[in-house]
């Protein structure tokens, strides 16, 4: 086998201590072998390439682009060119002079005159709060100057010669910007030139990160605890009754998640079932605040993300046979030892896996904690989607993204590192 | 301790070396109404090697369960060294246990899983490494220490499994068909194998096989089970010539049955007049005249000559010669069309389609009722 490696071939001391013509035959072996693993390559990529163009064009390249978004925002550099251009050799260091607030003055008139005024005061906005009202107003000055040299009126206005004003206009006539990657980190430039955590009443996503992940783990765990002994006994009754078991397990996983969501809403109610049960058993003595809570939240998460944490540890389980615990108790382990040293080790894989499908799906929960989590309960995909959809900020919208994918894909990182990706166990 | 262990290990001499295992009246049954294993009784000696054979659903791997503690008797008791442990768990029973699909823990080194019973039982880690070693020695695998055990063949995969459980020197070891997942050639050198650690270490083994051949080579005794009952417990010879039931005769060993009816019984023999024709003298085993029987001849017992010359003979024609080198296996067709098989030394000279004579001594031959059938079958009692 290994005389047929190319590279071994490829050794001019080995073909030495062969006879010329048996080297020729086998250089001849090893070309006819690549012609073969050649075309069969070729196939393989054939059959997958439909699949590979689709996921491309509807998958890879809208996530390239919209991500790209929270460091690459042409809006501001657009719509001021000529501002672009007269700060292009300013210094940052006070106020840039009056050519430069004369050529704001041009950029905001030419933009009146486009009617993108309100886009561009809704661009500087996102990275200088309480700059629309600024800037429209200075707008309409200008409309209405009657004669007014433009310069006068733009220092009549008190904002445009105010300190931060013009190194966050600055910034944003630079194609590139880190803004918003800082902004979704609760981070921002300071008049330095270094990196400060804005004032803690600016300060919203760190806290928001720091929520979702909690919301996460704490389904995560609880999946665990309530999964972990169902897959068990899943895999330790007989087939027939195993496959009943698994179908109600299925079940909530074939319903749409919105029904089930809306379903929690009706029983997770102050006047809904879930409170006149605990109220008839006595275990109150008054009605719960359910719903619009984050208990309420977990518990319908939980029931959601069961299936997505019980199938691996399940599936992983069913492998292991029954003479491995039978051997462990012969060799004198109790019911205990046996579990911790011949049990869990083979399972975790799989506990691994679910555990981790369930924490990363949670990660990106949207509906569940919109419509059952009260307003201090929305996590980062709420926000994201409000960026999206509400303030159409797709700016912050895709540093959001991007931080949430780092932060997940680092998490996968450090599980693969732990287990190795081929003991990883997903299906 | 109980009464029974004191009052031994007071006065070894004067007891009368009891069962080292016994199985006393033991039934179990899954469902109540019919059972896997009946009235078993069945003693151990120290250091024997112990066979249980039979067909797969006979109740010998529900034994072997019962003894390791992985079931529990629904009826009787097993006492191991005079102790009763019907309640005794698997763990605290200090019985060894050799699987058939090797049950090796795959996430472990060779070196760990022989070392796992020592570990669970507290053992410095150098008294482990030691005996580990002595034990891999022993099966000869000692540089395989570091492998998974998914690196080994089946048949090193058994030999770790075989030290794993006489790590422990544990007083008893189980084989629940070891080696069913090894090809043949494996399988007779390892049955040596396991022969040759028995022997040297004089631990008592008890296993569990449905192969015949793997019976009789290993075994001191071996226990023919049919039915969830022991059908024949004696020696391989004893089981191989003086069968008591014609499902012994035809589990163990090949054999020749010809059916017919007894004529008279007179003392041990009995004269059977056979289906199709012919009459012979047999051994009688428990049968009654005038009733159906089998009559059982081994094919080396058999012996083919151009005419009769006493004893047994019936006329018969060479239907079919097979050359195995040592010997010579010749198909003899009798006047009622039934077959029997003969073996003959390599240089008999028979030739297909001669008429001979089959004969053979009466001793040879042996009689069994026909209706416990070829099944020799031990009715299942309900309660």
């Amino acid at each position: 086998m290994s005389a047929l490696q190319p590279s071994d071939l490829d050794r001019p001391a080995l073909a030495r201590g062969r006879s010329a013509a048996a080297d020729t035959d086998l250089k001849s072996v090893s070309a006819a072998l690549r012609r073969a693993e050649f075309g069969d390559r070729l196939r393989s990529l054939a059959l997958a390439a439909p699949l590979l163009v689709l996921l491309a064009l509807s998958f890879g390249i809208p996530i390239v682009l919209l991500l790209s978004r929270a460091v690459y925002d042409p809006t501001i550099a657009e719509a001021l060119p000529k501002t672009t251009a007269a700060l292009a050799d300013w210094n940052g260091q006070g106020q840039p002079g009056d050519a430069a607030l004369a050529a704001l003055a041009a950029d905001l008139s030419d933009n009146q005159a486009k009617g993108t005024a309100y886009e561009l005061a809704k661009s500087i906005n996102a990275r200088l709060p309480g700059a629309r009202s600024q800037v429209l107003k200075t707008v309409r000055k200008l409309e209405n100057a009657g004669g007014q040299p433009p310069l006068d009126i733009m220092k009549s206005v008190p904002f445009w010669t105010a300190p931060g004003t013009w190194p966050a206009i600055a910034s944003g006539t630079h194609r590139l910007t880190s803004f918003y990657l800082l902004s979704a980190l609760d981070l921002r430039w300071n008049a330095d030139g270094g990196i400060e955590r804005v004032p803690p009443e600016q300060a919203i996503f760190l806290q928001v990160f720091m929520r979702t992940f909690f919301v996460a783990a704490a389904v995560t765990l609880a999946t665990l605890l309530l999964g972990f002994p169902l897959a068990y006994l899943i895999s330790s009754v007989p087939k027939g009754l195993a496959a009943i078991l698994i179908v109600a397990v299925l079940l909530p996983f074939w319903t749409s998640i919105l029904v089930r969501t809306a379903a929690w809403t009706v029983l997770l109610q102050k006047f809904g079932l879930v409170n006149d049960l605990l109220l008839w058993l006595g275990v109150g003595s008054d009605r719960l605040d359910l719903m619009y809570s984050r208990m309420g939240l977990i518990i319908a998460m939980t029931h959601i993300q069961l299936p997505f944490t019980l199938l691996p540890i399940y599936s992983v389980m069913r492998t292991i046979q029954p003479s491995q615990m039978k051997a462990a108790y012969s060799l004198g382990a109790r019911p205990f030892t046996a579990f911790r040293r011949v049990y869990l080790p083979q399972v975790f894989p799989g506990v691994m896996a679910g555990c981790l499908l369930t924490f990363i799906l949670c990660l990106g929960y949207y509906i569940t904690p919109a419509l059952i989590g009260g307003a201090s309960d929305q996590l980062i995909s709420n926000f994201i989607a409000n960026y999206v959809n509400v303030e159409l900020n797709w700016e912050m919208a895709a540093a959001l993204s991007f931080i949430l994918l780092v932060f997940t894909l680092a998490l996968f990182g450090i599980f693969a590192r732990i287990l190795g990706f081929d003991r990883l166990k997903l299906v | 301790m109980s009464a029974g262990q004191a009052a031994l290990s007071a006065s070894p001499a004067l007891a009368p070396s009891p069962g080292f295992v016994e199985f006393n009246e033991v039934e179990k049954s899954y469902d109540g109404r019919t059972f896997a294993v009946t009235r078993m009784n069945l003693t151990v000696a120290r250091g024997e090697f112990l066979t249980l054979l039979g067909p797969s659903g006979s109740g010998k791997t529900t034994t072997l369960n019962m003894l390791a503690g992985f079931e529990r008797p629904t009826h009787g008791t097993i006492t191991l060294e005079g102790q009763a442990v019907d309640r005794l768990p698997p763990y605290q029973r200090n019985i060894g246990m050799v699987f058939q699909n090797y049950a090796l823990f795959p996430h472990m080194s060779v070196a760990d899983n022989v070392g796992f019973p020592l570990s669970v039982r507290q053992m410095s880690k150098a008294d482990i490494a030691a005996r580990v070693g002595r034990a891999l020695d022993m099966v000869r695998l000692k540089q395989f220490s570091d492998r998974r055990p998914t690196q080994l063949s089946g048949g090193q995969q058994q030999r770790v499994a075989l030290a794993r459980a006489l790590v422990f020197e544990p007083r008893l070891v189980l084989m629940d068909e070891p080696l069913g997942a090894l090809d043949k050639k494996l399988r007779e050198h390892m049955q040596l194998e396991i022969k040759q650690i028995h022997t040297m270490l004089g631990v008592t083994i008890v296993y569990v096989t449905h192969d015949q051949s793997e019976a009789l080579t290993m075994s001191d005794r071996v226990a023919v089970f049919n039915n969830g009952a022991i059908a024949q417990l004696g020696s391989p010879d004893d089981l191989y010539n003086t069968p008591q039931s014609s499902l012994v005769a035809s589990f163990i060993g090949e054999n020749n049955t010809l059916e017919g009816v007894v004529d008279r019984v007179s003392g041990q023999e009995c004269r059977v007049r056979l289906n199709g024709g012919g009459e012979i003298t047999a051994l009688a085993i428990g049968v009654a005249q005038g009733s159906a029987c089998h009559v059982a001849v081994r094919p080396e017992r058999l012996s083919l000559s151009a005419s009769a010359n006493g004893g047994n003979s019936l006329p018969a024609t060479v239907d079919g010669r097979i050359y195995l080198g040592d010997h010579l296996r010749l198909l003899a067709r009798l006047a009622n069309d039934q077959v029997l098989t003969v073996k003959v030394g390599p240089e008999a000279t028979m030739a297909n389609g001669e008429t001979v004579t089959v004969s053979c001594a009466p001793n040879d031959c042996r009689a069994f009722p026909a209706d416990a059938g070829t099944g020799g079958a031990i009715p299942k009692q309900g309660k």
